[in-house]
């Protein structure tokens, strides 16, 4: 046990440091639920990429800077703490990405992954459907071959961002006589493509946050599948574990939510006084995030001794999402009569941030995977216990 | 940056549970609880013969001069096997005080060779533990005295026993009288020297109820595989599927951070204190949860004297307010975090570094 950064590590962080020092925006973005704010989102990323800032662990040649993830928890750190722009391509980076660099062929590697580290496409995933939510093997939506062309008929749902997105990716049952999760492939679909309608569907916070994917006899190229014929299910579950745990919610946004909640205490002694169980819920938010950052980085050091990650992101699931949601219901606490506010209330608290954040953790149990449902995979797989 | 144990580190500890895996089976504890004295001469001359207690005994005195980190895996294992405090009392948080004294310091070289060959009993004795374990058997009780390390032998104390619902546990309100020829450093020397200690009696606690939320988990894991309700193991069903889902995680978080609590202890680090209070709140909390469902999902059998886990389950409520209650470590980790020169947030998860 070693607990100190090298040399290059430390130059690292501050390398990044003065980069985001000096090119931060200079007002916050608007959200990036809206158009408008999709595309500044999308300049941002544009010029993390330019800087070679977007992926950091990709290698060189595709634009990023070949880091190990210390480093990638170091970017993690410095990113938060500037309180710099949410990612808003993680569907094409973190999902897309490394599942394309695992299965793809060189072409589609190629053409693909400069344009998802750019953020010149934005991705939006197709998984879900209407009937095909947690149990997500009941996909019906199909791809069925005609030559050298899909024809994909079918509805999706709850594709984040789908409204402002050029491009999903998701499973589609390409054999129609396949049960469950055999027969599915794994196919990207440009969203210009004719066919494709989509009717956006309005989150908690009144914006088209997500929305539904109608595919009408949508004729996709078999050069956009990604893997082999019918082994979808298997190419999509290949990366989910490791990404859906650690990386699409690193520790340092917590980190960084419990340092603002505590400051938001702080400069509120009056309310404190008169809940003095505020106290405790404070300290164990940043005790919470506090052991999710010393998880990562313990998880990041057996994976670099050779460990493989499995039921155990569905932990970093569970502790994130429960902990964001906690942190959120504190601030609120705090904030009292003030918490239900919205940004254009003259008297909001740092604009309505603490409400956006509060209704967006509402989410964090749900998406990516139900807490419900990590839980039966921790039971079923961490402690072998029996199947229904 | 290397979070991670050495692959000897991990070898060592897969050794000593192999040891209390034969030596401290369930049966054998339920013998320990029912004895006048709460303790197993047998048992005793076992762990001495295997050399346990010798393990963070500096080289000098015969001990193989193992530090905190090592015992963050070790105390898992006492606490797994529900060792009763003597051990750790002895083998790790008295030796790492009589090893922080100054050479030289009366007693200090003799102690540490008695325990290194098993011949020495000491309990400690601090204001932050109104009862002291183990008095009754102890040869010598090391005794905190308005931040003076006082020693004392049998015959310059007197005890009361005040028994506890964990039998394993033998506690005494101690009374003494401190004098020159007791003490064996003053304050000035002993108030750091007792700070470290509470840390380390913290430390030692935390990794206890960690490997006693272990043994419950696995005790649950267990039962629910073999008993049936509806004509199929109750494991299977999603509300004691979860529940016990519930218990690992708790588990899997509050490792590294006695991992790291166990690092800054052993490295004097600025927030030590901020790091073994919060490992013992995450440690504590995961074992009263393990109890918690763990009887839960035992049904009335969890209720009963004659189902093993209750042995795991009073210990790790009794070890909750060891070495601290919750109201003193919470107001450490407050103290800490609300002080305005806190360095809190992403880049301070390790609290401020240096360069290699």
């Amino acid at each position: 046990m070693q607990l100190t950064y090298t040399d290059k590590q430390n130059a690292f962080r501050a390398e990044l440091r003065e980069w985001l020092k000096a090119n931060l925006p200079t007002k916050p973005l608007a959200s990036y639920d809206t158009r408008e704010g999709f595309e500044e989102h999308r300049a941002w990323e544009r010029k993390l990429y330019d800087s070679r800032w977007s992926m950091v662990m990709w290698p060189e040649h595709l634009g990023g800077r070949g880091c190990d993830l210390i480093e990638w928890l170091i970017f993690e750190e410095e990113y938060y703490a500037a309180n710099a722009p949410m990612r808003v391509n993680q569907n094409g980076q973190l999902l897309l990405g490394p599942t394309l660099i695992e299965f793809g062929t060189e072409e589609q590697k190629q053409h693909f992954l400069p344009r998802i580290a750019s953020s010149e496409d934005m991705w939006a995933q197709a998984w879900s459907e209407p009937n095909a939510g947690s149990d997500m093997a009941a996909i019906r939506s199909k791809a069925i071959r005609d030559g050298d062309h899909y024809v994909v008929s079918g509805q999706k749902t709850w594709s984040t961002r789908a409204s402002f997105a050029d491009w999903t990716f998701g499973l589609f049952r390409s054999d129609p006589d396949s049960q469950r999760h055999h027969g599915l492939s794994y196919l990207m679909v440009p969203l210009d493509s004719p066919g494709v309608t989509i009717r956006p569907i309005k989150a908690l916070n009144g914006k088209d946050a997500f929305a539904e994917i109608f595919f009408d006899e949508v004729r996709v190229p078999v050069a956009h599948r990604l893997g082999a014929e019918g082994q979808g299910w298997n190419v999509a579950m290949a990366t989910a574990g490791f990404e859906r745990g650690l990386l699409l919610r690193s520790p340092a946004r917590f980190q960084q939510t419990a340092k603002r909640l505590i400051e938001l205490y702080k400069a509120n002694p009056q309310v404190a006084e008169r809940d003095p169980g505020l106290r405790d819920a404070v300290i164990e938010s940043w005790m919470g995030a506090q052991a999710y950052a010393q998880s990562a980085y313990h998880t990041v050091g057996l994976v670099q001794k050779g460990a493989k990650i499995g039921a155990e992101s569905s932990i970093n699931k569970i502790i994130w999402s429960e902990l964001d949601l906690k942190m959120h219901e504190t601030a609120m606490r705090i904030l009292g009569a003030r918490g239900e506010l919205r940004s254009t209330a003259p008297e909001a608290v740092a604009n309505g941030s603490w409400l956006e954040g509060f209704l967006f953790a509402q989410a964090g149990p749900i998406y990516a995977g139900t807490n419900e449902i990590q839980r039966n995979i921790i039971a079923e797989r961490m402690l072998g216990l029996p199947k229904a | 940056m290397d979070f991670t144990f050495t692959e000897d580190q991990l070898a060592f500890r897969e050794a000593i549970s192999r040891f209390l895996m034969t030596e401290a089976p369930p049966e054998l504890l339920r013998d320990i609880w029912d004895t006048e004295e709460g303790r197993s001469p047998e048992l005793r001359a076992k762990i001495s013969e295997q050399g346990l207690t010798a393990l963070s005994v500096p080289e000098a005195q015969g001990g193989l001069g193992m530090g905190d980190i090592t015992w963050a895996l070790l105390t898992q294992e006492l606490g797994y096997y529900a060792i009763p405090d003597s051990l750790a009392d002895t083998a790790f948080v008295a030796t790492g005080l009589l090893s922080a004294l100054p050479e030289g310091t009366r007693m200090r070289e003799e102690l540490l060779s008695r325990i290194a060959e098993g011949s020495v009993r000491i309990a400690v004795g601090h204001s932050v533990n109104p009862l002291v374990a183990d008095v009754h058997l102890a040869d010598v009780v090391l005794q905190e005295h308005q931040g003076e390390v006082h020693a004392l032998c049998r015959d310059n104390i007197g005890f009361e026993r005040n028994p506890s619902i964990d039998s394993s546990r033998r506690l005494s309100r101690i009374s003494f009288e401190p004098s020159d020829a007791t003490r064996l450093v003053g304050s000035e020397q002993g108030r750091a020297v007792w700070a470290q200690t509470l840390n380390r009696g913290a430390l030692a606690v935390a990794g206890q109820s960690l490997g006693l939320a272990q043994r419950m988990l696995d005790l649950s894991v267990d039962y629910v595989t073999q008993r049936k309700q509806f004509g199929k193991p109750i494991g299977s069903f999603q509300a004691v599927k979860h529940k016990l889902a519930d218990v690992a995680s708790k588990i899997e978080f509050a490792k590294p951070v006695l991992y790291h609590a166990a690092h800054a202890l052993a490295h004097g680090d600025a927030q030590a204190n901020l790091n073994v209070s919060h490992a013992k709140l995450a440690c504590c909390e995961a074992a009263w949860l393990a109890a918690r469902n763990g009887i839960q999902v035992h049904g009335a059998m969890g209720y009963t004297w004659e189902v093993d886990l209750q042995m795991f389950m009073k210990r790790a409520w009794a070890l909750d307010s060891a070495w601290g209650d919750r109201a003193f470590h919470n107001s450490r980790v407050a103290e800490t975090l609300l002080a305005d020169t806190a360095q809190i947030g992403p880049s301070f998860t390790f609290g401020a570094l240096q360069n290699d």
